[in-house]
C-alpha cells in the first residue's frame, strides 16, 4: 500500500486527471463496460421478478375469486392461522435469539463449543429435518411420546391430530430451524458494541438486567427492528414448515396462506384462485416492504 | 478487563482474577443452560438418525435407542437396493447440478453487478440497488404460481435450469449487498492505479476485484448452496419427469405413500443432509465473517 501511494504521488497530475474522469462517472467505452456488466442482473430481474410480479397481479384480478375465498371457512381459518403463525413464530424466535446471543457471549470453552452444535439446525436442509420432526411427533410411534413415557411416564397427546397442537408444533419447528441464524446475527451485533460503553455504564451502576435494558437493547434496537420486519416477510412466505410438519392437517385446519395458495392452484387446479389467496397477504406485505426498503437503503444494516 | 486498568502509582495493583468466573452458582446455571440448549438442538436430529439406524421391523418399537443398530438402511440407499431409492444417485446428481450452477451464476452475476454499483460510480446504479432490494423483500413462495406458468412460456419447464434460475434470482440480491459492503474495504486507489496503467474495467474486475473479494465469494457461495439445498417448492412444481426427480421430491412422495419404509426414508434424509453440513463446517470461518459483516453496522 505505501509503495503504491508513493508511486502514485510521483505522477500526481495524471492521477488527478484519471480520478476526475473516474469519479464523474463512466464515459465512452467505460460506460459500455458498465452497461455490459449490468446486463445479466437486469435480465434476471426483468424475466424472473418483474414479469412474474406483474403476472401475479393480473392473475388475481377477478373479484369472483375473492368472493369465493371469503365464503370459504377453510380460508378464514387460514387467515387466523397465518396471523398466529407469523406473530408467534417471529417474536418467539427473535426474542429467543436475542437472549441466547447474550448467553453465547460468555467466554467459557463449554459455551464456545456449544455454539458449533447449536448452529446445526441452520445448516441442515429443511425437508429432511421437517420430515423427521413429522415422524417424531407421531402420536403412536413418535420419538417424542416415547421419550415422555420413558422419562416422565406421561402419555403424550397425538400432536398432529388437533388444530392447536398442530399449529404449536409448526411454530416450534420453525423456531427450532431458524433461531440459530438470528442468534448469529445478534451475536455479531453484540460484539460490535464497544467494550468501553459497558465499562462506562458499569461505573454508573448499570449491571445485570439493567445493563441489558439500558445499554445492550437500545444499541441493538435498530438491528432488532430490521430483523423483525425481514423475518415477518419470510415467515409469511414460508411453505416448507407447514407443508411437511402437519401437511396442513388435520382437515386443512393448520394451513397458512402460502400452502393454501399452492393447494388451490395445483391440487384444485385453479391458479387464479390460488393467486388470489396469496394476494390477500398484500395489505400486510406492502407496508412491511415499504418500511423495510426505506430502512435497509438508509442504514448500513444488511443481512 | 484487567489489562485496560493500569495500576496507579502508589496503590497496590488490582487482583487480576475476575470474580464472576469462579462463582459456583454461575457455573451451574451455565452448565444447565448448555445442557438444555444441547437437548433442544439435538432432539430432532437424534430422532432422525435413530430411525435410520433401525431395521424395518424395529421402526414401530418404542425404544429410545435402536435395539439392534444397523447400517443396513444406509447401504440399501447407497446401492439403490429398494425400488423407492432405485434412482438415488440420479436424484442427488440433479440436486448437485442445481446447487453448483446456482453458486456459479450467483457469484458471477452478483460480483459483476456489485462491481458496477460499488466501483464504477455509475449514476443510475441506485436503480439496480433498488431492484435488488425489492427482490430481497418478496417472499419467494409468493411467486410460485406465476413462475410455474411463465417457465412454460420460456421453454424452461422440466429443465433443471428453471430451478437454478429461481434460486439465482433469490440469492443475487444478498450477494450484491454483501459484495458491496466487502468491496468498500478494498481501496479504490488500486483500481485507479490500474487504470493509469491502461487496464480496462474487465481486467480490473478480473485481476483486482475478484481475487481481493475471495472471502466474500466463499461466504456467499456457501449461502447460495445452502439456499438451493433447502428448496422444495420449486423442485416440486417446475420439474416433473423421472429424469429430473430430486431427493426432496422423492422424500415427499415417500411421505405420501402408506407403506413407506421409514428407516430407508430417514437414511436418505441423513445422506441428503450431509453435504451442506460438511460444506458449512468447512467454510464456517468465512461464513461468520460474512454474516458479521452483514449484521453489525447498526
Amino acid at each position: 500500500m505505501d509503495a503504491t501511494s508513493t508511486l502514485l504521488a510521483d505522477r500526481a497530475p495524471s492521477r488527478a486527471a484519471v480520478r476526475g474522469r473516474f469519479r464523474r462517472g463512466p464515459q465512452g467505452s467505460d460506460l459500455n463496460w458498465a452497461l455490459a456488466f449490468l446486463v445479466p442482473y437486469v435480465a434476471v430481474f426483468l424475466l424472473f421478478v418483474l414479469y412474474p410480479v406483474g403476472f401475479a397481479l393480473w392473475l388475481g384480478h377477478r373479484p369472483a375469486d375473492y368472493v369465493q375465498l371469503f365464503s370459504d371457512p377453510i380460508y378464514l381459518q387460514t387467515i387466523v392461522n397465518t396471523l398466529i403463525y407469523v406473530v408467534l413464530g417471529v417474536n418467539l424466535h427473535l426474542f429467543g435469539a436475542l437472549l441466547l446471543s447474550g448467553f453465547f457471549m460468555r467466554r467459557s470453552w463449554a459455551v464456545r463449543s456449544l455454539l458449533l452444535v447449536y448452529i446445526l439446525p441452520w445448516a441442515i436442509p429443511a425437508i429432511p429435518i421437517f420430515i423427521a420432526i413429522h415422524w417424531m411427533l407421531n402420536g403412536e410411534w413418535g420419538f417424542l411420546n416415547n421419550l415422555l413415557w420413558d422419562v416422565f411416564h406421561i402419555n403424550g397427546p397425538s400432536w398432529l391430530n388437533s388444530h392447536w397442537l398442530g399449529l404449536l408444533s409448526v411454530v416450534v419447528s420453525y423456531v427450532w430451524k431458524w433461531m440459530p441464524f438470528w442468534t448469529v446475527i445478534f451475536l455479531a451485533g453484540r460484539m460490535a458494541i464497544p467494550q468501553d460503553v459497558y465499562e462506562a455504564a458499569a461505573m454508573d451502576g448499570a449491571v445485570g438486567i439493567r445493563r441489558f435494558v439500558y445499554v445492550t437493547f437500545p444499541m441493538l434496537a435498530n438491528l432488532y427492528l430490521i430483523c423483525t420486519l425481514l423475518s415477518t416477510i419470510w415467515t409469511l412466505g414460508d411453505f416448507n414448515t407447514v407443508y411437511f410438519v402437519t401437511g396442513g392437517g388435520p382437515a386443512w385446519t393448520t394451513e397458512v396462506l402460502a400452502t393454501l395458495g399452492i393447494r388451490d392452484a395445483f391440487t384444485m387446479d385453479d391458479p387464479q384462485l390460488g393467486m388470489a389467496a396469496v394476494l390477500t397477504a398484500l395489505p400486510l406485505l406492502i407496508p412491511l416492504v415499504i418500511v423495510l426498503m426505506r430502512k435497509l437503503s438508509k442504514s448500513q444494516v444488511q443481512l | 478487563m484487567s489489562a485496560t486498568v493500569a495500576p496507579l502509582a502508589g496503590r497496590p495493583p488490582r487482583l487480576p482474577a475476575p470474580r464472576r468466573r469462579f462463582r459456583p452458582v454461575y457455573q451451574i446455571v451455565e452448565i444447565v443452560g448448555c445442557l438444555l440448549i444441547l437437548i433442544w438442538t439435538l432432539l430432532p436430529i437424534y430422532s432422525m438418525i435413530q430411525v435410520a439406524l433401525q431395521s424395518n421391523g424395529d421402526v414401530f418399537s418404542s425404544t429410545l435407542w435402536p435395539a439392534h443398530p444397523t447400517l443396513g438402511a444406509f447401504w440399501t440407499v447407497l446401492t439403490e437396493g429398494y425400488w423407492y431409492v432405485s434412482h438415488f444417485w440420479l436424484e442427488i446428481g440433479n440436486n448437485l447440478f442445481i446447487g453448483v450452477t446456482t453458486v456459479v451464476l450467483t457469484l458471477l452475476i452478483g460480483s459483476l453487478t456489485s462491481f458496477v454499483i460499488g466501483r464504477m460510480h455509475f449514476r443510475q446504479a441506485w436503480l439496480v440497488s433498488s431492484a435488488a432490494l425489492f427482490t430481497y423483500v418478496i417472499p419467494a413462495s409468493f411467486l410460485a404460481i406465476p413462475l410455474y406458468l411463465i417457465m412454460r412460456v420460456y421453454g424452461l419447464y422440466d429443465h433443471l435450469w428453471a430451478v437454478t434460475m429461481v434460486e439465482v434470482t433469490i440469492a443475487t440480491p444478498y450477494a450484491i449487498f454483501i459484495f458491496q459492503q466487502y468491496g468498500a474495504s478494498i481501496p479504490i486507489e488500486l483500481d485507479e492505479s490500474a487504470r493509469i496503467d491502461g487496464a480496462s474495467p474487465l481486467v480490473i474486475y478480473y485481476r483486482i476485484y475478484l481475487p481481493l473479494m475471495a472471502p466474500a465469494l466463499v461466504a456467499v457461495g456457501t449461502y447460495a448452496l445452502l439456499l438451493a439445498w433447502n428448496e422444495y417448492l420449486y423442485l416440486f412444481l417446475l420439474l416433473s419427469s423421472p429424469n429430473t426427480l430430486t431427493v426432496p421430491v422423492a422424500l415427499s412422495q415417500f411421505l405420501n405413500s402408506d407403506q413407506a419404509p421409514w428407516n430407508i426414508m430417514m437414511a436418505t434424509a441423513v445422506l441428503y443432509a450431509l453435504p451442506p453440513i460438511a460444506i458449512y463446517y468447512a467454510f464456517r470461518k468465512h461464513m461468520s465473517a460474512g454474516l458479521t459483516m452483514g449484521g453489525v453496522k447498526g
